[in-house]
């Protein structure tokens, strides 16, 4: 019988595999940043042992920094703090760094990919649930705790249990307006926010291959928000594409090798998948959440469940949602006034997403009374930003451009929406507080985000490209 | 903290809500710490405490009438992000154990890292301990991890849980993953002269 992509991965990076433990698997890159990985370094520092293999791990400075005035120290003293940790343990344990004021700085998942870093067939692991992101280059790519960056700093190998595998195939194609967040947006509220734990993802079919790479990392970023260990794609041209030439990218006879072996990259036409779901792309219309999390989402256009179409058990966890969004069952969202956009983190902060948007908003102004926050995933998409203009139609339609960080997506530094106000946002998660004490997330696409902040309020973007 | 974990018989604290994620557990503002202890002061923080920092006296927490060192919450505990805070927090506000009916992945993997017992129970049975906590908010709830149960005391219901072999063995001993995989240094050195490239 074939295998299927995941395990072609898993299987040829196991180290050791022991009845009644749990596979020791090799872990060829390795991402970390200030948050996750300062007990680990202590971890080492109390065993006393080095980092095995330090040329495999990469750090960056992301989750904790400003997004205004990089260029100056942080002034809150625990995040200087957190970020000056991560100095010195990179600088102690001779890991290489791209910390602030470097042009290579930026979130983990978007700077791996951009660099070359990411390639398809490795397994990669980091301390940020998101790390399925790098799984589009048709990598084993997951997220992992502190005590497992411990682990693999201190043996390039982690302990897993194997997942299983589901295959989740779109077929057909996009409708206008539709981009690749309202796909797995519009997945998520199908199977909920835990519908696949305990998987592995493959995604496949038409509406995924027709997609570029910069669109299939929004997929598989979001993996994670309906329970996955990970999610992944099978490489293609558009895949070699966009890795070659890149700073880390294998070169000459290196990449010759690499893609020889890269195109044996793929599910066998008789493997077998644990399980297998399909959607069709013309169904999927923009898709906006409504409660606190990712799950909980709809098209745009729809109403928010009513009560009675929920079972007796599920009530009270969605009475509650809703009274924290301060939504009411049935409701529809078009039209509802929101106080912020925030377009940026490791879902939809790529060079394509601002690219987009600016094209979006070139030429129209910002609602009055509405906070655009547009914060771009790294140095170098911000640089690539200014050097096509995209900064001025930004600064003209009234959007801040901010510096690279994970900002709003979690509200780590100062970049909090303030309690009570809806925030229309292309990151990944609207839990409660996700975004600042009592703030209120609607996840969106980026044009979808746009659009609200153009009007001002909940708005099917749709429309709007009709009349222009 | 302690890593060995054989057997308890204590009260529980009483979360039954559903998809708790670990955003709830420990709000991302509180992550800026670079040790292990210290999070259980703000473990729930936002649905513990009023945004001038005075307890919210509906939260089970501020409740005195609750106490003890397991913790249970309704289905999908610990999405979200993969952040082991979340289980420091827990483990440093004094639990040893937590019970729901689902479980994400990386959560239980984080629990079972910083020596917390994550007992996975059906539906049905998670119900029972919530309606014997209703009950009575000093119910007793026996985990014994050697024979896999867990028991409401009061009535004597009782229902196996799965744990896998491995873990149960780390956590019955105070092993943890590092010593397994420090242990495998050779074999890995042999693993990395079969490669020829970093994927
Ligand atoms: S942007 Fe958000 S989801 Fe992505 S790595 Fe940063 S905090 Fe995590």
């Amino acid at each position: 019988m074939g295998k299927t992509l995941f395990d072609k991965i898993w299987d040829s990076h196991i180290v050791v595999s022991k009845p009644g433990h749990p596979d020791a698997v090799y872990i060829n890159t390795h991402f970390i940043h200030e948050v996750t990985s300062p007990q680990a370094f202590d971890g080492l520092r109390k065993r006393g042992i080095p980092v095995f293999r330090p040329a495999k791990t990469r750090a960056t400075a992301d989750h904790n920094v400003p997004t205004l005035h990089q260029d100056q120290p942080i002034k809150e003293a625990l995040s200087r703090h957190q970020v000056e940790m991560l100095t010195k343990n990179t600088a102690e344990f001779g890991v290489e760094l791209y910390g602030l004021g470097h042009r290579f700085q930026g979130i983990v998942h978007v700077i791996g990919p951009e660099l070359g870093i990411t390639l398809p067939g490795m397994t990669i692991v980091c301390g940020d649930s998101h790390t399925s992101t790098h799984g589009a280059f048709g990598a084993v790519a997951f997220g992992i705790g502190t005590s497992e960056v411990e682990q693999v700093l201190a043996t390039q190998c982690i302990l897993q249990y194997k997942p299983k595998r589901m295959k989740i195939e779109v077929n057909g194609q996009l409708g206008k307006g539709v981009l690749s967040k309202d796909i797995i947006l519009y997945i998520i509220s199908k199977i909920s926010a835990s519908g696949a734990t305990g998987y592995f993802v493959e995604y496949a079919g038409e509406a995924i291959r027709s997609l570029s790479m910069e669109a299939r990392m929004t997929i598989c970023n979001m993996s994670i928000e309906m329970g996955a260990r990970g999610g992944l794609i099978a490489p293609d041209e558009t895949t070699f594409d966009y890795i070659k030439g890149r700073e880390f990218a294998p070169k000459g006879a290196d990449w010759d090798k690499s893609l020889e072996y890269w195109k044996t990259l793929y599910s066998d036409s008789d493997a077998e998948f644990d399980k297998v779901l399909t959607f069709d792309a013309a169904d999927i219309e923009p898709q906006i959440t409504y409660g606190t999390n990712p799950g909980m989402g709809m098209g745009v256009t729809r109403h928010i469940p009513a009560l009675d179409q929920l079972d007796e058990k599920e009530r009270p966890s969605f009475k509650k949602s809703l009274e924290y969004m301060d939504l009411q069952p049935g409701a529809e969202l078009l039209g509802k006034k929101i106080d912020y956009v925030f377009i940026g983190s490791c879902t939809n902060s790529r060079i394509e997403d601002l690219r987009l948007v600016a094209d979006f908003v070139k030429g129209k102004h910002k609602a009055d009374d509405v906070v655009v926050w547009i914060v771009p995933g790294s140095k170098q998409v911000e640089a690539q930003a200014m050097e096509e203009g995209i900064d001025k139609i930004f600064a003209e339609a009234g959007f801040q451009l901010r510096e690279p960080g994970c900002s709003a997506c979690l509200a780590m530094n100062e970049d909090k929406v303030p309690a009570g106000m809806y925030c229309i946002s292309t990151s990944n998660r609207n839990f409660e507080g996700r975004q600042g004490p009592n703030a209120r997330t609607f996840l969106a696409s980026p044009l979808t985000a746009a659009a609200a902040a153009i009007t001002g309020k909940v708005t099917d973007v749709r429309e709007l490209l009709v009349n222009s | 903290m302690s890593k060995i974990f054989q057997h308890l018989v204590s009260s529980a604290v009483p979360v039954p809500i559903e998809n708790i994620d670990t955003d709830q557990i420990i709000p991302a503002r509180f992550l800026k710490a670079t040790t292990r202890e210290g999070f259980g002061e703000n473990l729930f923080r936002d649905w513990r405490y009023n945004p001038d920092n005075t307890p919210k006296a509906d939260f089970v927490m501020n409740n005195p009438v609750y106490s003890g060192q397991i913790l249970v919450g309704g289905k999908n505990f610990g999405c979200g992000s993969s952040r082991e805070h979340a289980a420091w927090a827990i483990a440093d506000a004094g639990f040893k154990v937590v019970v729901s009916s689902f479980f994400a992945d990386i959560f239980k993997n984080n629990a079972l890292n910083t020596f917390i017992l994550p007992v996975q129970v059906s539906e049905g049975f998670l119900d029972r301990i919530f309606k014997a906590i209703e009950a009575d908010p000093k119910a007793q709830l026996e985990v014994d991890l050697e024979n896999q149960f867990i028991k409401i005391v009061s009535t004597g219901e009782k229902e196996d849980f799965d744990i896998n072999q491995y873990k149960k063995t780390c956590l019955l001993n105070g092993y943890d993953d590092i010593d397994y995989l420090l242990s495998l240094r050779k074999e890995i050195e042999q693993y990395e002269t079969t490669r020829t490239y970093n994927f």
